[in-house]
């Protein structure tokens, strides 16, 4: 035991040596492992990142939310029959709210898009929502200042809006919003309250922060026709676990009010966040797949590249590999030299990438949300290792079965 | 007693399609605190012969004795434990690591050996002392002159202790002069009761040893002890 101990150590002590003895070269080499790491651990911590900042998306939408809409959210297969659905409007949803007992709330939503202005400030097409007072029962909203509309203001359709932390910023640089007078579309509306930043960052073009709240009645009055527009009707359950009820319950009242015989199709859809959790796992899941067969690939070139510099080197150091087999090295120990050799570099590589790939985490957080995946760092280390045992037993099992004679007279 | 003793060695090569017969029938005993000069001209087989004794390579057919053990019939790992307790080897082209200092050049079969880090540095700086090379301890091979290199292969030959100093050319590469030194620190060696083997093809080096075998062809010509033998003059040791 100790003797192999002791030729572990000598073998790693020697293979430092010829590290440190060709410092060019092994900068060389690792460059290509350091490369690969770099670029693999980055990589998930972006990924991981993004996926982040879904969920954070997510829970603002709250995943105990239905969201009963002429359009299924999730499905494109049909779009020519729901093209063709009746549009759901105001009469459907007070017949529905009177009728719904589980939910904790309900709320109409129809959505404009519109020029924000205040003063010389603007901030353009942002995401116009018209509801009623229970909206924002709906969300998970928390406000850094003011109040969502009261029901006496939706329900009398007054020009007061709660803005997002986005159009706050343009608009209030100072971050005085409360109480002033903005124009959305050229009409007055007085702020009543800012919207904590929800997370500026997921996929498409929404972006939660950028988004302005007003009474229904206003935008029915000012930006869309109430005869035209389909509305969408946000059904909060009591609870997570009342969800599949809350949406049994849902679907048959809205078949009542629709009047539809038990053989005909919904002409409505209810749509679950669980939707969109499911599409962003699958866009996720490309993006990883693609990144990590990229970033395996750039590993897989550097592994190649250690083992044709390690042949090299065994190449160039046969005459030493024979001095050395003449003054009593083993096989296994010529072997154990290579092998540490080839792994040292890795993992040196290996070590110095993800050191590399932290830093620069922190730089592209500034563009990209990112989150260290402690497991992609094990897994970069030991990858590292194990690439440098692969490229480097060819070369040494090479240079472990020489014949020192052949290899002393080498020149 | 015999430290060496070869029965009928034979040692043929293939080369393409042509089997050559490097040793035909080569019989020699050797024995302890002996000082042997084998001789011959380039294609006698001495270089093969030197591989052999030196147990880098196993003989074709024959016996070979080391110190009592048959080595005709080791496995490589057992032939790399002989050569590093039981062999010394000094080359002609020296052939020390050229990236490492003096000390780590001497220490290196103590490494393979085993023997545990303290032990081993103050055993190798001990043979840089006695070789007289006590200021060039931490020297690379590149700083040393081709005397003080073939020293430093010296002092590596002898750290382990072992049975015999296998010596191929060791003078070839050098200056007479320095040539000189380098036998007359053999001479001492020899004197401290080491078994030598001196491979070499020139006739005043073969004379600093006690016997000759002359090869030719793969087979023994001759045989014989050095009549007058030279001996290198003291005075010119502290020449360094």
């Amino acid at each position: 035991m100790y003797t192999i101990l002791f030729e572990i150590r000598e073998s790693l002590l020697i293979a430092l040596r010829a590290i440190r003895a060709n410092k060019m070269r092994s900068i060389l080499t690792m460059l290509g492992i350091f490369i690969g790491v770099t670029v693999v651990v980055l990589m998930s911590t972006a990924i991981k990142g993004i996926d982040n900042a879904f969920q954070t998306g997510m829970s603002a939408l709250g995943s105990d939310v239905l969201y009963i809409d002429k359009w299924a959210w999730f499905e494109h297969d049909e779009w020519w029959k729901m093209r063709n659905r009746r549009r759901i409007d105001m009469n459907d949803f007070y017949a529905f709210k009177e009728q719904a007992k589980l939910p904790l709330a309900v709320a109409p939503v129809i959505n404009s898009r519109q020029t924000v202005k205040f003063g010389d400030n603007r901030i353009e097409n942002v995401f116009l929502n018209g509801s009623n007072s229970d909206y924002v029962q709906t969300t998970n909203f928390t406000f850094s200042m003011g109040r969502f509309y009261s029901e006496i203001e939706s329900n009398s359709a007054r020009h007061v809006a709660v803005i997002g932390s986005d159009v706050s910023n343009t608009l209030f640089p100072r971050g005085d919003a409360l109480d002033k007078e903005i124009k959305i579309g050229g009409v007055n509306f007085r702020v009543v309250g800012v919207l904590d930043e929800q997370g500026s960052w997921i996929l498409g073009n929404f972006n939660p922060d950028k988004q302005v709240f007003i009474p229904i009645g206003t935008i029915f009055k000012n930006f869309q026709n109430q005869s035209f527009g389909t509305i969408t009707i946000n059904v909060r359950a009591a609870n997570p676990l009342l969800l599949e009820e809350t949406k049994i319950e849902a679907e048959g009242i809205m078949r009542k009010i629709r009047g539809l015989t038990f053989n005909e199709e919904n002409d409505f859809s209810i749509n679950q966040q669980e939707g969109l959790a499911s599409q962003i796992d699958q866009t996720v899941g490309v993006i990883q797949f693609v990144g990590f067969f990229i970033t395996g690939l750039s590993l897989f070139v550097g592994a190649v590249g250690i083992m044709n510099i390690m042949f090299v080197s065994v190449k160039e150091r046969t005459k030493e590999i024979g001095v050395r087999k003449a003054i009593g090295a083993k096989r296994r120990t010529i072997l154990g030299q290579f092998l540490f050799e080839s792994s040292t570099i890795c993992l040196a590589g290996g070590l110095v990438g993800l050191i590399a790939a932290l830093l620069l985490s922190k730089i592209v957080n500034q563009f990209l949300p990112t989150s260290v995946q402690w497991d992609a760092v094990v897994i970069a280390i030991v990858v590292s290792l194990i690439t440098g045992l692969i490229a480097g037993i060819a070369p040494a099992y090479t240079a472990a079965k020489l014949d020192p004679v052949e290899a002393l007279r080498y020149e | 007693m015999n430290i060496i003793n070869i029965e009928h060695i034979a040692k043929v090569y293939q080369v393409g399609f042509e089997e050559v017969h490097a040793l035909r029938d080569v019989s020699i005993r050797i024995d302890k605190n002996e000082y042997v000069a084998i001789m011959g001209p380039s294609g006698s087989g001495k270089s093969t012969l030197m591989n052999v004794l030196g147990c880098l390579d196993t003989p074709t057919s024959g016996k070979y004795d080391f110190n009592n053990q048959n080595v005709s019939e080791m496995n490589d790992n057992q032939l790399a434990k002989i050569r590093n307790k039981e062999i010394g080897f000094v080359f002609q082209t020296f052939n020390l690591l050229p990236r490492s200092d003096a000390l780590h050049n001497v220490e290196l079969p103590l490494i393979y050996a085993g023997v545990p880090t303290a032990e081993r540095k103050e055993r190798a700086k001990q043979a840089l002392i006695d070789v007289g090379l006590e200021n060039r301890i931490h020297h690379k091979p590149n700083e040393l002159s081709g005397g003080q290199r073939q020293r430093v292969a010296i002092a590596r030959a002898l750290v382990t202790n072992p049975s015999i100093i296998l010596a191929d050319e060791p003078t070839g590469n050098l200056d007479s002069k320095t040539g000189e030194e380098i036998m007359l620190l053999f001479n001492e060696i020899h004197c401290k009761g080491n078994t030598i083997i001196l491979v070499t093809h020139e006739e005043y080096i073969a004379e600093h040893a006690a016997r000759i075998v002359r090869l030719k062809d793969g087979l023994v010509e001759s045989d014989e002890k050095v009549l007058n033998r030279y001996i290198p003059k003291l005075n010119s040791a502290n020449v360094n």
